[in-house]
């Protein structure tokens, strides 16, 4: 598989009181159509990731909305698989390119969700879980991960503290990245000592509630070609697992992320060593942990060691998140894996400034949906 | 929202209050709550009880609970693997939380859930307690 990247454009992601799901979603679009120097009747399709429209803002039928915004009528759809919409939304978008349906294609991926009381946005996020098996019983999307990160302290050698290194290292590279949420940085005391949300997490574990907008835009490999394209994705599998956390096989581990990668580095003909960095899913700080597990990045139950050694960290050995992850860049949920490929362009363009990662020729992404029942991996190569 | 509505829950109420399981006719795998599909295919179930012991195989506090939890917070939430098999997410209550640990030893209670709303029906099920 050879897609190229085209263009990038994002909105800096955080509260962003005076724009509406439509003015995020045109600012993100037109970024992108910029830095790809195209005009919108060059696109042939869209996919827009979103998971919460309906829920926090009562809009539904976002497909249509994006290409509105760019007074189009080419197929225009909108995708959903909780908070790993937005990597869907660029499958999809592959899939179209690879099936011949369309040559260069626009994936968005956008989430409002600050005009409503955290409550709500609690409930709605739920969701993505398991309705009668989980949230009947006052479950929420810290306490799934919460019941994974006890499983996984009791079995494994990962202390409180090496565990908030992971929010330490994300508020470190955040402070470095010009659209994230935040840019201040924690100490481990810090995370340890905020509010309690779900025992062992605090709210310094879990992702923010955010805005934003992200947008990539792809081709096929020969009009990438002619556009002088760098970037290029060599891999793309999801996988899926049960809804529900109880249903699932162990708790030490999210299997749909180990076979999604296995399959995407099927597809790129690399394996883990070769990878130069990772964009990852760290709703909560133990999501990080199990990620880079997934990845390959680190032996099952071992993952902590990376962390006590700060090897995670842009210019060490093993980079993950470099623009703050969804902790510090935030968490507009359904545009997270839009802007973890856009993090994957800017670093193999050599883009990502303060963070950028030195030399390097392949990164991965990987999106997680609800607590592990949904999992997508992309793999970005830089060409030359 | 869909938590407000009377009849949401009323489908699962059989399973709910007698904590009644669902046992494939083929490999005997046991579910809390129908799946439609047991995972090695079969499609046929027996009605069966579960004895409501089990153990906890992970258990968490909640702090910051959804809308008709939030003032039950602080609360335990618990996977609880039940003696017949089957895993099941449930509260754990009467308890002090720092007393708990995976692999605790619980039991089935019948509980008061929430109620759908100012005037709706109150929703009931199961909720665990440590075994004495």
């Amino acid at each position: 598989m050879k897609i190229g990247v085209l263009g990038i454009g994002i909105t800096k992601f955080g509260e962003i009181w005076d724009r509406g799901i439509r003015e995020l979603l045109l600012d993100s679009q037109l970024r992108a159509l910029n830095d790809a120097k195209l005009t919108p009747e060059q696109i042939d399709s869209i996919f827009t990731g979103n998971m919460c429209g309906d829920s926090l803002s009562g809009q539904l039928h976002i497909g249509a909305m994006a290409s509105e915004n760019l007074n189009l009528d080419k197929p225009s759809i909108r995708v959903e698989g909780a908070c790993a919409s937005g990597s869907i939304a660029l499958r999809q978008g592959i899939a179209a390119i690879e099936s011949g349906a369309a040559n260069i294609v626009m994936v968005n991926g956008v989430e409002k969700m600050t005009d409503v009381s955290t409550d709500q946005v609690t409930t709605a996020l739920m969701g993505a879980g398991d309705e009668e098996l989980e949230g009947f019983n006052g479950l929420t999307f810290p306490g799934l991960y919460a019941l994974l990160a006890n499983a996984y302290m009791d079995k494994y050698d990962l202390t409180r503290e090496v565990l908030a290194e992971v929010s330490v290292k994300n508020h470190y590279h955040g402070a470095r990245n010009t659209y994230s949420q935040f840019k201040n940085e924690l100490t481990i005391d810090d995370v340890i000592n905020s509010t309690m949300v779900a025992d062992p997490l605090t709210l310094m574990d879990c992702s923010p509630i955010t805005d934003g907008a992200a947008t990539i835009i792809i081709a096929n490999e020969s009009i990438a070609k002619k556009m002088n394209t760098e970037v290029y994705i060599t891999g793309s599998a999801l996988a899926t697992d049960t809804l529900s956390l109880a249903r699932r096989k162990s708790l030490l581990e999210i299997s749909a992320g180990k076979m999604a990668a296995q399959n995407a580095y099927k597809q790129a003909k690399i394996t883990p060593k070769e990878i130069n960095f990772a964009e990852v899913h760290d709703c909560f700080s133990i999501a990080e942990i199990y990620a880079v597990e997934a990845l390959g990045l680190a032996k099952q139950g071992e993952a902590g060691k990376l962390y006590k050694e700060k090897q995670t960290y842009f210019d060490a050995k093993t980079p993950i998140n470099t623009s703050g992850g969804l902790k510090a860049c935030g968490h507009p949920v359904g545009a997270t894996g839009v802007k973890q490929a856009i993090e994957a362009t800017m670093q193999l363009r050599g883009e990502a400034k303060e963070r950028q990662v030195k030399n390097a020729t392949i990164g991965v992404t990987h999106n997680v949906g609800g607590s592990g029942a949904t999992a997508v991996i992309h793999v970005f190569k830089r060409m030359k | 929202m869909f938590r407000k509505s009377p009849i949401i829950r009323w489908r699962s109420y059989g399973d709910r209050y007698k904590l009644h399981g669902h046992k494939c006719t083929k490999c005997g795998t046991t579910y809390f709550e129908k799946k439609g599909m047991c995972i090695c295919g079969n499609l046929e179930f027996s009605e069966m009880d579960f004895s409501g012991e089990g153990k906890i195989i992970s258990f968490t506090q909640i702090h910051s609970g959804p809308e008709s939890f939030s003032e039950m917070a602080p609360y335990c939430v618990g996977i609880i693997e039940l003696k017949e098999g089957a895993k099941i997410t449930a509260q754990i209550v009467d308890c002090k939380y720092e007393d708990l640990k995976i692999g605790t030893e619980v039991e089935a209670v019948f509980r008061k859930f929430y109620k759908s709303g100012e005037k709706g029906i109150i929703h009931y099920g199961t909720k665990f307690i440590p075994k004495l």
